[in-house]
């Protein structure tokens, strides 16, 4: 008897100390939650007070309280423009980040591996890389027969340079010790290049993959405002913020600036998602 | 001297026993005006089946030294023999165990020691597989063979480490300061359990440390090289019984060793310092005299 009403004492104590744990491990998903949620009423208040104080607080009284955005969302989701915008932005970043991926890893471990190659590539290399995407715009509209071939091109350049960079970068500090260690092993070039340069850089490939997929969003939304809609290389979220901003609606603007950064979240999620399946060994840190 | 004893019924072959010679073997680096020789004039023998222990003051040429006959640098000068035959690049005849760790860090402790014999190819996979099995064993880390080596513990490493170097069956098993870096307590564990290991199948071991205790457990010869650049000031025999125990530290030939090699490393010690004096009175002389 008295054992068991011990044990359900200690059974009920546990109970409440596991409860305890969950909330204090969820403890930073409430803080996220609660910042969140005070910067919505801060700013919902803010961009009201011109109703109650009969003026406008300065810089956040011109932005729309978030129920007017909220409500301007509710309205543009179950148009057909909307998600076509984020179809097309989605697309060209895609077109323009995986071609960046595919030229530019083989393009920055060849660097790594081959002295004779560096020397001869790495000076034009370096020459161009520093000549931000968008100047690349107007040469690259004359030299392109279309604009959504011009806009591929550019942002295939934002994140090129970003990844060739870090996989060079990757590569040239592997730890001489396991290379060397590898070589005593009777490792060929070929187990060399496949079994330790590879995966001794994949690390630093998907720094170069997080990077660069920032800055393809950034360029593809340039682009897509540069170019500024029409029937080629139009729309896109990009377009979306330029066509609400010329038809002066305030809330479609913040609308498609939410957008953006829930899909430039989503791609990022979706790279770290795939280093850890890549890279199990980093998981552990 | 006592009569070369050799390891009746060690259960590997003379695979693990070779025997090297270092022959006048000389190393520097940089270009010619600002040329700095590291090692210099070095002629050795390493026995077979015995641990010869090489210390000498930080930065003397000792990792150097484990370049070169590890083969992952050649010697400007003089020759380096295996078994009579001249070593040419690394090889895993000359396996060597790093300062600290040189695991793949993306390979798990499994993979990590059959890693060698995989690429090449020279062993039944079958063989391979119940040889790492019992190095784990031999190890003790049969449960950690899934492990990826940042799961490991700094002791852990290194013996996964040991255990990748012999699979390999080297016939001569390199060490620089493979201890380096582990807490006192750990150190003095791994001493131990390399101690046994060796004195199990007497492998030729060239163990390179600062250590002169460490030295003089483990070592049968211990080499003790000068300044920068390294020269063989003294080759001590260590003539301590074997199997080896700890206690024999508080011995008093143990302590006698201690002291010689003290003596000499203290020795090239003041050298250094002393040049370092002479060439600062001679710069403080030759400033003062330009000034009267
Ligand atoms: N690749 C290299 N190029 C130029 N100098 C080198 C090179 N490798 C070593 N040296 C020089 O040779 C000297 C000896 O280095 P080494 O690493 O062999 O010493 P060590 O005795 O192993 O030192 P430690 O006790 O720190 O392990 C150092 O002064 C170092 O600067
Ligand atoms: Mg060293």
């Amino acid at each position: 008897m008295a054992v068991a009403a011990s044990g359900t004492g200690a059974s009920g104590g546990g109970l409440r100390r596991l409860r305890w744990s969950a909330l204090k491990r969820n403890a930073k998903l409430w803080r996220g939650a609660a910042a969140i949620a005070l910067t919505l009423v801060l700013w919902e208040c803010g961009s009201r007070a011109s109703q109650q104080l009969g003026m406008q607080l300065p810089f956040i009284g011109l932005i729309p309280p978030p129920t007017a955005v909220l409500a301007a969302w509710a309205e543009v989701i179950p148009q057909f423009g909307y998600w076509e915008s984020w179809y097309l932005s989605f697309k060209r970043v895609l077109a323009g980040f995986l071609s960046a991926m595919v030229v530019g890893i083989p393009f920055g471990l060849l660097l790594a591996v081959s002295r004779y190659c560096r020397e001869i590539f790495f000076p034009p290399f370096e020459v161009l890389r520093p000549i931000p995407p968008l100047a690349w715009v107007p040469a690259s509209l004359i030299f392109w027969p279309t604009n959504e071939l011009s806009i591929a091109f550019v942002t295939f350049l934002g994140a090129f340079f970003t990844i060739v960079i870090n996989v060079l970068g990757g590569a040239r500090s592997i730890d001489i010790r396991l290379l060397r260690a590898a070589q005593s092993m009777g490792a060929t070039k070929w187990d060399m290049f496949w079994r330790i340069v590879l995966p001794a850089s994949l690390p630093s490939i998907f720094t170069g993959a997080a990077v660069g997929m920032g800055i393809t969003w950034e360029v593809v939304l340039a682009a897509e405002m540069i170019s500024g809609g029409g029937t080629q290389g139009g729309g896109g979220l990009g377009f979306f913020i330029w066509n609400s901003y010329m038809g002066g609606s305030l809330e479609q603007i913040v609308v498609g600036m939410f957008s953006i950064g829930i899909a430039g979240y989503l791609s990022s999620s979706a790279i770290r998602y795939l280093g850890d399946r890549c890279m199990p060994w980093r998981r552990l840190f | 001297m006592k009569p070369e004893t050799t390891a009746a019924g060690a259960p590997t072959s003379a695979s693990g026993k070779g025997r090297i010679e270092l022959q006048h073997v000389s190393k520097g680096y940089g270009e010619a005006w600002e040329r700095q020789e590291v090692v210099s004039d070095v002629s050795l023998e390493i026995a077979p089946g015995k641990l010869t222990a090489v210390v000498g003051p930080s930065g003397c040429g000792k990792s150097t030294l484990v370049n070169l006959v590890a083969g992952f640098e050649s010697p400007e000068s003089g020759r380096i023999l295996l078994n009579g035959r001249p070593v040419g690049g690394p090889s895993h005849e000359r396996m060597v165990v790093f300062q600290e760790t040189a695991l793949m860090p993306w390979l798990t402790t499994y993979q990590n020691i059959v890693f060698g014999p995989r690429i090449r190819g020279d062993m039944p996979k079958k063989a391979l597989h119940e040889e790492a099995v019992k190095l784990l064993d031999k190890v003790g880390l049969s449960e950690f063979k899934d492990k990826y080596p940042i799961q490991l513990s700094g002791g852990m490493q290194r013996r996964a480490e040991l255990a990748r170097a012999i699979i390999n069956r080297p016939k001569l098993l390199i060490m620089d300061e493979p201890f380096r870096g582990l807490d006192a307590m750990t150190r003095e564990l791994m001493q131990e359990f390399f101690l046994r290991l060796f004195e199990e199948n007497r492998r030729t071991n060239l163990f390179v440390t600062s250590e002169i205790e460490e030295a003089i457990i483990l070592a049968d010869h211990l080499v003790i090289l000068s300044n920068r650049p390294a020269r063989v000031r003294e080759v001590i025999d260590i003539d301590l019984p074997r199997p080896r125990e700890f206690a024999m530290l508080g011995s008093r030939e143990a302590y006698q060793y201690k002291r010689a090699a003290l003596e000499l490393l203290h020795e090239e010690a003041m050298k250094s310092f002393s040049e370092q004096q002479s060439v600062q009175a001679g710069l403080i002389e030759a400033i003062s005299s330009r000034g009267s």
